[in-house]
């Protein structure tokens, strides 16, 4: 161990002296309350390091200590359903150990070290393995299956293989030539994990959510940022994604938000049942909580403990989705961190490697073929919150985040003021997964899916058209087929649009439902076009009570929505219609 | 700090290099800690704090509070006290009051510290947070009624130069009960506010007799600016220590922000840092964040702290990064509009704006009503719609308008007049929902449709609403 002393000090970043020989990136303890840290600057015998905790009460001379390792996570089963810090440290044992409040200097394991698990060797004696094979199974949680793996690098025949109940650091299987194999690996945490190959992702990931599955969709292996000003509702957007979204396993990283934000995740998933599973949503999810006034250094390492967790497993084949709350936190730290460097700042003193370092980790996301001879498949779809200042999407965090995510979620202060929530805009919104899952929708949703998503959308735009030409002549001026639109259009907002993320049936929409609904409503867009053509005045058609059971078709339980709605769509077509006959 | 706690590594040295704005460079300094405690005695004998913000070998950076005349490079000697800033705590605290740094200035008898408290406290562990779930009654419908508050919350009022935050503040502590009927502790942190609104705070205080549930920390308009940083956290150090020591529900009164955050741009600039947004410093989120994120509950102690900040937004910009970033950490904001206020509306809330993000927990079956979203999700719609109507009918007058837009233009003008209208009136939950639902029953039933159909059926009057209808002749 290499061990220096303090020179200077200067908010979270120090200088130690004498400590020739740290790597870039090593993990420090500093002082003499051992605060972590991490190396990120070496000038001859001089290591800055930035500090994972408050640095206040330290001292010119203290100790520092380098630990010659970088950031390094356990990955292995235990993980599931735990709470960690930035930095991999378990909040439940902080809490045990260390009373109500994060003190510094403390340091717990990532993964309980008294827990068994029962493993069951899947190779022999002999067997070759190579790196990512898997030799064996714990079940970790009721649904998911840990699969235990040969580490990245390693490979041989098997000597020795055990079976039984083992702990995390206890071996399982010997490799000849003596490499051995344990419940648990490590892995640095700003390393990306290796895969076979990228692959192109063709299959959606499902939200439940209308409008992203419907209007703006994206794939398993896709990235999407959801940009907006305080209060337009992210936060709850990227819990419920957490909730509801179709996923194995879901990392949530809080990332610089709210302690209280936390809580009610920690207060509600372990009462919510996956309604694919019938387990509680906790059993699959894993959460990073680095609040906004935990310290700094460490949110800046959150990002990096929450995307190494979901690549551990998508190596195992599962698909991951990866919630940032908030991404522009993360910038924000960057930033500091920067400043305290005293480097030339880029954009709004963000530092200039800002797109590369935003790059960097956006790329460990997506589809691929893992490790191992069995050329399994796993994804990690990533969706993060962006915070941009004052609401304004052309700061940098937002500006390069657009470069590089394939979807665009922009949520619009307007919309949240009228409460209308997901307030997702559909005019700024867009997706390029639109093509690369297309095939899927057709097959497993309706034929004609992609047309009616189109024809729906350029609906919306032509609102956008004639609330202009209202604004200047009021809506009495525009004739009937310009009324009908903006009388299709506002069902649209209000009765597909709309949806409330808090309510028991309409919290989740399967895409069957959110198809049909979408269908009723364009369906009364054409009965209203066609009774308008035969003479019936505009307001008898919409005067129809039925426009009132649309509005209601939220309330439709998903697994009944196949057939009320169809019923409701046969209605609506005869009802109408018989307007014009008369 | 100034109860005569033992400095034993206290140590003395006369080797100011430089002074720079209200900072102080001390050279061959050994074994001074970072954010450590500084007496500095000037050459005529008087006494001014500081803070060690930079080590760098044998130099320490020392910021000052208060102004740096009379400081020379000669003769100032500066004394490190060995400790980082510490709040003495007590219960015997309330009643009182103290300066920004929380040392007793009203003449009382010397308060004896249960604890000495680090003022810079530490995170609440997330794990450890209990929800906020308990909804508090402030008696002020559009905030009962429409974003409500609950225990643990932080809920700021964005408030404006020349807008009755301070009064909205003070409505809120005298009437603010927990459903159980609990009191709160009231801590009242001012920073750099005027002699004028300190005391309309404690004339309000002591009307309603809670004085002696009050303390008191005031940094006024002409006290160090940089002793506003301190303030803060001594407040909610006290407010933690009352909470979670005691028992004791606690409701955290701090205003004004603006002028915590001057004050940090200040010493950032005298820092010479890089600055971030019109000037402020890039760390200004993390910093708010370390007051703000004071709020909240433990999982088994029954006490909490609930901060109710006040800022008044620079020209009533919102997106100032003032209140931009205050939102961004606050469980919502309460937003006042100069134009409710010039109408002679109070409290003069903006609705449409303000949000509570906690409301869903504290509200609903068993705590408040279930139909209490409902209703205001329905209330909110009504007259989002009708404001923009107001813009419409500038332009292309009334006339234009169709009956249900007519209606909606209507139905905002009695929300405003009925409903955010209110004047001292202190309202009951009960009231506020009655009064909402009156104010509902003046649209048409099919138009509802953020409620349950059940609440309709129960609720649902149009009769109620003929004094709302008939008055807009």
């Amino acid at each position: 161990m290499i061990v220096g002393s303090i020179a200077k000090v200067s908010g979270p970043v120090v200088s130690a002296e004498g400590m020739s020989g740290a790597k870039m990136y090593d993990i420090t303890r500093v002082g003499e309350l051992g605060l972590i840290g991490e190396v990120v600057r070496l000038d001859g015998d001089v290591a800055i390091v930035q500090v994972y905790e408050d640095t206040s009460g330290l001292r010119v001379g203290e100790k520092v200590e380098c630990t010659e390792e970088p950031l390094l996570l356990e990955l292995g089963p235990g993980l599931l359903s735990s709470i960690y810090d930035g930095i991999q440290r378990r909040l439940t044992d902080i809490a045990e150990n260390y009373g109500d409040f994060v003190v510094r200097g403390v340091s717990t394991v990532a993964l309980p070290r008294d827990r068994k698990w029962a493993f069951q060797p899947m190779v022999e004696v002999g067997d070759e393995v190579q790196e990512g094979d898997i030799v064996g199974e714990v079940q970790e949680t009721t649904h998911i299956t840990h699969r235990i793996m040969v580490p990245p690098g390693m490979s041989g025949r098997v000597a020795e293989v055990k079976e039984g109940e083992f702990t995390v650091d206890e071996t399982v299987v010997v490799l000849e030539g003596g490499a051995e194999i344990k419940l648990h690996q490590t892995w640095p945490a700003r390393v990306p994990r290796p895969v076979r190959r990228k692959e192109n992702p063709t299959v959606p990931f499902i939200t439940g959510t209308r409008i992203l599955d419907t209007f703006f969709p994206i794939a398993q292996g896709g990235y999407s940022i959801i940009p907006g000003g305080f209060g337009t509702g992210k936060t709850v957007t990227e819990t419920t994604l957490a909730k509801w979204a179709d996923a194995d396993i879901v990392i949530y990283i809080g990332c610089g938000e709210r302690g209280n934000e936390i809580t009610e995740v920690l207060a509600e998933f372990p009462s919510l049942i996956d309604p694919k599973t019938g387990v509680p949503l906790m059993q699959r999810t894993i959460l990073v909580a680095n609040t906004s006034n935990m310290p700094v250094a460490a949110r800046e390492a959150s990002i990096y403990t929450g995307i190494t967790l979901a690549e551990y497993y998508r190596d195992m084949g599962y698909n991951v989705a990866l919630m940032a709350d908030s991404t522009s936190r993360w910038g924000e730290a960057l930033r500091e961190v920067s400043g305290r460097l005293e480097e030339m700042p880029g954009e709004e003193g963000y530092p200039a490697y800002l797109a590369t370092r935003l790059a960097d980790f956006y790329e460990r996301c997506g589809r691929a073929v893992c490790l191992g001879s069995d050329e399994r498949m796993g994804s990690i779809t990533a969706i993060g919150a962006v915070s941009p200042p004052g609401g304004d999407f052309s700061e940098p965090m937002t500006q390069n985040s657009l470069r590089i995510t394939g979807a665009f979620w922009a949520l619009d202060t307007s919309l949240a003021y009228r409460r209308h929530f997901p307030a997702i805009s559909w005019i700024k919104s867009y997706t390029l997964y639109l093509d690369q899952i297309q095939d899927w929708y057709t097959k497993n949703v309706a034929e004609d899916w992609r047309a009616m998503r189109d024809k729906a959308m350029s609906l919306l735009q032509k609102e956008v058209e004639l609330q202009e030409i209202v604004q200047l002549v009021g809506p009495d001026a525009l004739p009937d087929f310009a009324k009908a639109v903006l009388e299709t259009t506002r069902m649209l907002r209000e009765d597909f649009l709309q949806q409330f993320a808090f309510s028991d049936t309409d919290a989740f929409c399967s895409l069957r439902k959110a198809y049909l609904m979408l269908k009723v409503i364009l369906t009364y867009y054409d009965c209203l076009e066609e009774v308008l053509v035969q003479g019936v005045p505009l307001r008898q058609a919409t005067e129809h009570p039925i426009k009132n059971e649309i509005a209601r078709m939220k309330e439709i339980p998903s697994e009944d929505a196949e057939e009320k709605i169809s019923d409701l769509l046969d209605r609506v077509q005869r009802e109408l219609r018989a307007l014009g006959e008369w | 700090m100034s109860n005569g706690s033992a400095f034993l590594a206290t140590t003395e040295y006369r080797t100011v290099g430089e002074v720079a704005g209200p900072l102080l460079f001390v050279s061959k300094v050994k074994g001074a800690a970072y954010n450590e405690m500084v007496e500095i005695r000037s050459a005529d004998g008087s006494v001014k704090y500081g803070q060690v913000i930079e080590l760098a070998g044998e130099l320490a950076v020392v910021q000052v509070f208060g102004p740096t005349a009379g400081l020379d490079v000669e003769r100032t000697n500066v004394r490190f006290r060995g400790e980082v800033a510490k709040m003495p705590c007590s219960v015997n605290l309330l009643g009182r009051i103290l300066n920004g740094m929380g040392q007793p200035i009203d003449g009382g008898p010397e308060v004896f510290p249960e604890e000495e408290r680090e003022i810079t406290g530490s995170p609440i562990n997330p794990w450890s947070r209990e929800e906020p779930r308990d909804f508090i009654q402030t008696g002020i419908s559009a905030i009962d009624g429409l974003n409500t508050l609950v225990r643990g919350q932080k809920l700021p009022i964005f408030s404006g130069a020349g807008l009755p935050g301070n009064e909205l503040a003070a409505a809120i502590v005298r009437n603010a009960k927990i459903l159980g009927g609990e009191e709160f502790a009231i801590i009242f942190a001012a920073m750099g506010i005027t002699r004028r609104e300190a005391s309309f705070f404690q004339d309000s205080f002591a009307k309603s007799g809670a004085l002696e549930r009050v303390v008191f920390f005031l940094n006024l308009a002409d006290d160090p600016t940089v002793e506003r940083l301190l303030t803060p956290r001594c407040a909610l150090t006290v407010a933690e220590f009352l909470a979670f020591e005691h028992d004791m529900q606690v409701l955290v009164i701090l205003t004004d922000m603006t002028n915590y955050c001057e004050a940090l741009r200040e010493i950032s600039t005298a820092r010479e840092e890089v600055p971030g947004r019109r000037g402020y410093p890039g760390y200004m989120y993390t910093d708010l964040a370390s007051i703000y994120e004071r709020a909240g509950r433990i999982k088994g102690k029954p006490g909490s702290v609930t901060q109710v900040p006040i800022l008044a937004m620079p020209d009533d910009d919102i997106t100032h990064p003032i209140p931009d970033l205050t939102g961004y950490i606050t469980e919502g904001q309460i937003v006042l509009s100069r134009q409710l206020h010039r109408r002679g509306i109070f409290p003069p809330i903006d609705v449409l704006p303000c949000l509570s993000r906690l409301m869903n927990l504290g509200i609903g079956e068993g705590r408040t009503r279930g139909d209490h979203r409902g209703v205001a999700d329905q209330l909110y719609a009504y007259y989002a719609e009708g404001v923009d109507l107001r813009r419409l009918v500038a332009i292309v007058g009334e006339e234009a308008l169709t009956d249900q837009d007519r209606m909606a233009l209507k139905f905002a003008d009695a929300f405003e007049q009925n409903y955010l209208d209110q004047k001292d009136e202190n309202r009951e939950l009960e009231q506020t929902l009655e009064l909402g639902w009156k104010l509902i029953s003046m649209m048409p039933k099919e138009s509802i449709k953020r409620i349950k159909t059940e609440y309709i059926d129960k609720y649902y009057n149009p009769e109620a609403a003929e004094e709302f209808t008939a008055s807009e002749g």
